[in-house]
């Protein structure tokens, strides 16, 4: 141990105690007074789902982007900052209500969300795809063929596979209800895991 | 070179700005100098070049709110009751450490160059271009700002007794 005598910054040991609860509250007041200014132009917050952790993130408009933990959540959010604005927060009061209808959706209580979407991360025919997506039933798949023709072009198949693979709103866009043909699962961003669990429940529950 | 997300600056500088804020303007009203630090800093980050020193970025922000708080308090001066001559030995968790008492009466160049130089960890050149003055006259006011500190450590320690 440095006695103060022989270490000037011992005599400020004390100076450099972190003080996690004011910090903590700190934080917290931040988040409302970003929010009262129009500031917060990315809230974001994590909840525990049987597919794993999952990152919501909502802008003004709504919500913006899920993502599965094997994304990894911190890439994400740089992401995020990226395309839309670097003014990212942890604020999981803008996400009260996505995180309790996946809670529900999880619970097998909710057979469809009803969230502001905001779009701005898929652009074009993705997002005409991702647009016709939440028609098909719940506990339902279509092929990817059936979904390009649905979203008015039919021979645009792996244009589809795309759209669905970059869905930056996975499950509240249920991308996971388009599947090969053949039967076979396809591409997922959560992965083949995920899909297969997602589909399973729905059909459990649809039964 | 894309931008962190803000959190991350809140994460990783928050505490060194809650300590700098603490020793320049005072204990109790840290509170509000962090805040409107953050604030500002939330508001102007899209500007901020990217590869930008991020902690001489936010001391600045701090050092110009704290002379806002301290312009203000001296427009409209607020009573406070008279420091009590002996603490509670109750020990209140918020209660401050009385080191913050001695930070607080070193002259406003002293506690400036300890608070941006000690907890902020700037090299004294930055310190110098946030107080202005040169950077040996910083590390002159540091030096001062800290054996004042060092003379006073025991008699803080005593007065705050079995801590």
């Amino acid at each position: 141990m440095n006695t103060p005598e022989t270490d000037p910054t011992a005599a400020l040991a004390a100076l450099y105690d972190p003080d996690p609860l004011a910090l903590s509250r700190l934080r917290d007041s931040l988040v409302g007074a970003a929010a009262s200014a129009d500031l917060l132009d990315v809230a974001y917050r994590t909840i525990d789902s049987p597919v794993g952790t999952l990152l919501l993130a909502a802008t003004e408009q709504g919500l913006v982007r899920v993502a599965f933990d094997i994304e990894d959540h911190d890439l994400v959010l740089v992401g995020l900052a990226d395309k839309i604005s670097p003014r990212v927060l942890l604020a999981p009061r803008r996400l009260d209500d996505a995180a309790r209808q996946l809670s529900e959706y999880f619970d097998s209580r909710r057979m469809s969300f009803a969230l502001p979407l905001d779009f701005r991360l898929a652009t074009g025919f993705r997002r005409s795809v991702l647009a016709h997506l939440p028609e098909i039933a719940y506990g339902h798949t279509e092929s990817y063929s059936q979904v390009a023709l649905a979203a008015g072009s039919p021979r645009a198949v792996r244009a589809v596979g795309t759209a669905c693979a970059s869905n930056p709103i996975p499950i509240v866009v249920p991308c996971h209800r388009v599947v090969r043909s053949d039967g076979s699962f396809g591409n997922y961003r959560g992965g083949p895991a995920a899909k297969s669990l997602l589909l399973q429940l729905e059909r459990a529950a649809a039964q | 070179m894309s931008k962190a997300p803000f959190e991350a600056i809140v994460e990783n500088h928050g505490a060194t700005v809650l300590r700098v804020c603490r020793a320049v303007v005072g204990f109790h009203e840290a509170q509000d100098a962090w805040s409107e630090t953050f604030l500002a800093a939330l508001r102007a980050y899209p500007e901020l070049p990217a590869g930008a020193n991020i902690e001489a970025w936010l001391v600045t922000i701090a050092h110009r709110k704290a002379i806002d708080i301290t312009r203000a308090r001296a427009r409209s001066p607020v009573p406070v009751d008279e420091p009590p001559d002996t603490r509670s030995t109750v020990g209140l968790p918020a209660a401050p450490n009385p080191i913050w008492a001695e930070v607080a009466a070193l002259p406003n160049k002293q506690r400036q160059a300890v608070a941006y130089h000690y907890l902020a960890g700037l090299p004294y050149q930055q310190v110098a271009d946030i107080i202005g003055g040169s950077a040996d006259a910083a590390r002159r006011a540091a030096a001062d700002g800290i054996s004042t500190l060092r003379r006073n450590y025991p008699r803080t320690q005593q007065k705050a007794g079995n801590r």
